[in-house]
């Protein structure tokens, strides 16, 4: 078994060592010595999720990866993940393909019906309607990814009849993957489309995922497709002691969840739900880089996914931990992990 | 089968309970519809499943799109019809987005037990008429006039509620609130909730209720069963 490990970054906005936020620009100039970091400390992955907030500063995560890829020549790099439901799939497949072709054939796609709903009011979609939204989108995009001209119709963009979308990647369509949840009739979706499956993981037992993995294999075989690879993505931190990691982690962790919980539907976390989520059986992976190693081991192993995306970083948080904690990723729980896993 | 909250309905649920507690043949078990299969839906058709309730879970499409996830993801559960499931159950969860209620037929619910799992999210939901003045449970039972409405299983995470349920008496119990105008109603509930892991908080009224909703001192929130009477006591004072 091949299993690959990523890292993923929401331009979570740094702070100094004082504790001063830095501007947003310096933020992104930031991620990108990260992703060309990450490179360098062998992880095989490097993903932007797109957001529209003061805290997460990163709408256009495409143009930073570019910039990475233009640095870089060995690491592959995607969106963790694109808010498809209040995007055009067209553009979207453009800016990718792009990407692709600046890198030489290392780009990604996860695409998200929008669990952070900012993208909605600011490009004018109801968020009543983002189910459909999304439905017809991916459809539209697993149609653009085959490479060919596209006739498509519906209600969500103007139609396109036989339409030539450029640029055309060199070798086929790259890697796309739908993140998930947790709602199942999304896992079928995933399958029915013949997209992979990336499993966000941000609260409570991931071993309640397992089922989830076996639906989407059952589903793909279901829809007579060959079976695709299934990624967790969940958030954590990585120091030099499990103590260090929460010390860094838990006051950055209380106080974003803590800004977004009215809106997303979060409970406020407090110090027992943070050491139960950090703990065994929980979703955050905090700590010494053998902590976080196991983790991913039991977990991967569990839901029999084969890549792991670590979600690093908070809002809050200097560049000098982050790179630590990319540091210690990289060159300790990575091959820690293909150890335990071998 | 239509229920109803007489005094006579009453007297027989007492003297049921009466009878449960001295004899250990259970009752037979009231049969649940879940509606939605989504983040929630699935969780408590385990959960009661787990408990021992019969449970039929729809969407609003054909049982056959959801029958690998029934099969996978919730042993044990009748994937139906919305109105099939309905019309064979006792108590009907509602466990899907808001404005997804808004769009269901009030009399497919007619004469029901229905536990309002739902939760009110603005971004999402849009406005709601009324609210403001009243709780979201409140909007769902004038909407189901002819239905009894209980506000339950709302404000536990659908990623904790399978996690956090222990049996009655282990010492680590989390509880779970309970509210409607119905007592009948709300004791069969506080039954359910019992029954799936939680000791249950009776709360006598869906406007006591509001209390369970986000923002809440309990909605999300590990609470024991003194931890929690006692936090619903104190947002009643500051409310008062």
């Amino acid at each position: 078994m091949t299993y690959t490990f990523g890292l993923d970054t929401f331009g979570d906005r740094n702070s100094d060592a004082e504790g001063q936020s830095l501007s947003h620009a310096q933020t992104i100039r930031n991620v990108v010595e990260e992703g060309v970091f990450a490179e360098q400390a062998g992880v095989d992955f490097f993903g932007i999720g797109e957001h529209h907030t003061g805290y997460f500063p990163m709408p256009a995560g495409d143009v930073v990866l570019a910039a990475i890829a233009a640095r870089t020549d060995r690491i592959r790099l995607g969106s963790a993940v694109t808010v498809l439901s209040s995007d055009d799939p067209v553009r979207v497949f453009q800016r990718y393909s792009t990407l692709n072709a600046i890198s030489g054939g290392r780009a990604e796609v996860i695409l998200g019906r929008g669990s952070s709903i900012e993208s909605f009011p600011l490009f004018g979609y109801d968020l009543a309607d983002y189910e459909e939204l999304f439905d017809e989108k991916a459809t539209l995009f697993a149609e653009l990814l085959k490479g060919g001209p596209v006739t498509w119709e519906g209600k969500t963009r103007a139609p396109l009849l036989n339409q030539d979308v450029v640029p055309h990647t060199e070798s086929g369509p790259f890697p796309a993957w739908i993140g998930v949840g947790g709602n199942p009739q999304s896992v079928i979706r995933a399958a029915r489309l013949g997209f992979s499956l990336a499993l966000a993981i941000i609260g409570g037992p991931p071993a309640r995922f397992a089922a989830y993995s076996e639906l989407f294999q059952r589903a793909l075989d279901k829809f007579g497709r060959p079976p695709r690879p299934v990624l967790v993505h969940s958030p954590g931190h990585v120091a030099a002691s499990d103590e260090h990691a929460k010390a860094e982690f838990w006051p950055r962790w209380r106080d974003v969840i803590t800004l977004v919980a009215p809106e997303r539907g979060f409970a406020i976390p407090t110090r027992e739900s943070f050491e139960r989520e950090a703990g065994p059986h929980g979703a955050l992976y905090v700590g010494s880089p053998d902590t976080v190693a196991r983790k991913i081991a039991t977990n991967l192993r569990d839901l029999a996914a084969t890549r792991f995306d670590l979600k690093y970083g908070l809002p809050g948080m200097t560049h000098d931990q982050l790179m630590t904690n990319i540091e210690l990723y990289g060159h300790q729980v990575i091959p820690r992990v293909r150890e335990l896993l071998s | 089968m239509s229920r109803t909250s007489t005094p006579d309905r009453l007297a027989a649920l007492a003297e049921e309970r009466a009878l449960e507690a001295t004899v250990t043949q259970p009752r037979k078990p009231s049969r649940l519809a879940v509606l939605g299969a989504g983040h929630v839906g699935p969780v408590i058709a385990r959960l009661a499943i787990r408990a021992g309730y019969p449970v039929a879970i729809a969407t609003s499409r054909d049982p056959e799109d959801i029958a690998l996830i029934t099969e996978l993801v919730i042993p044990g559960v009748q994937p139906r019809w919305a109105d099939d499931a309905v019309a064979g159950a006792d108590i009907v969860v509602l466990a899907m987005p808001l404005h997804r209620f808004l769009r269901v037929d009030p009399r497919l619910l007619a004469s029901k037990l229905v536990v309002d799992a739902m939760n009110y999210w603005p971004a999402t939901d849009g406005v709601l008429q009324g609210l403001g003045e009243s709780g979201s449970s409140e909007i769902v039972a004038r909407r189901l006039a002819g239905s009894t409405v209980v506000k339950a299983l709302n404000h536990i995470g659908y990623h904790e509620l399978e996690d956090q349920a222990r049996p009655a008496g282990a010492s680590d119990r989390r509880a779970a609130g309970v509210a409607g105008d119905d007592p009948a109603a709300v004791a069969e509930i506080a039954d359910l909730v019992d029954r799936i892991g939680y000791d249950p908080v009776r709360l006598d009224s869906l406007r006591r209720g509001r209390v369970l909703e986000a923002g809440g001192p309990v909605f999300g929130a590990v609470l024991t069963l003194p931890e929690f009477e006692r936090a619903v006591r104190e947002a009643a004072g500051s409310l008062a």
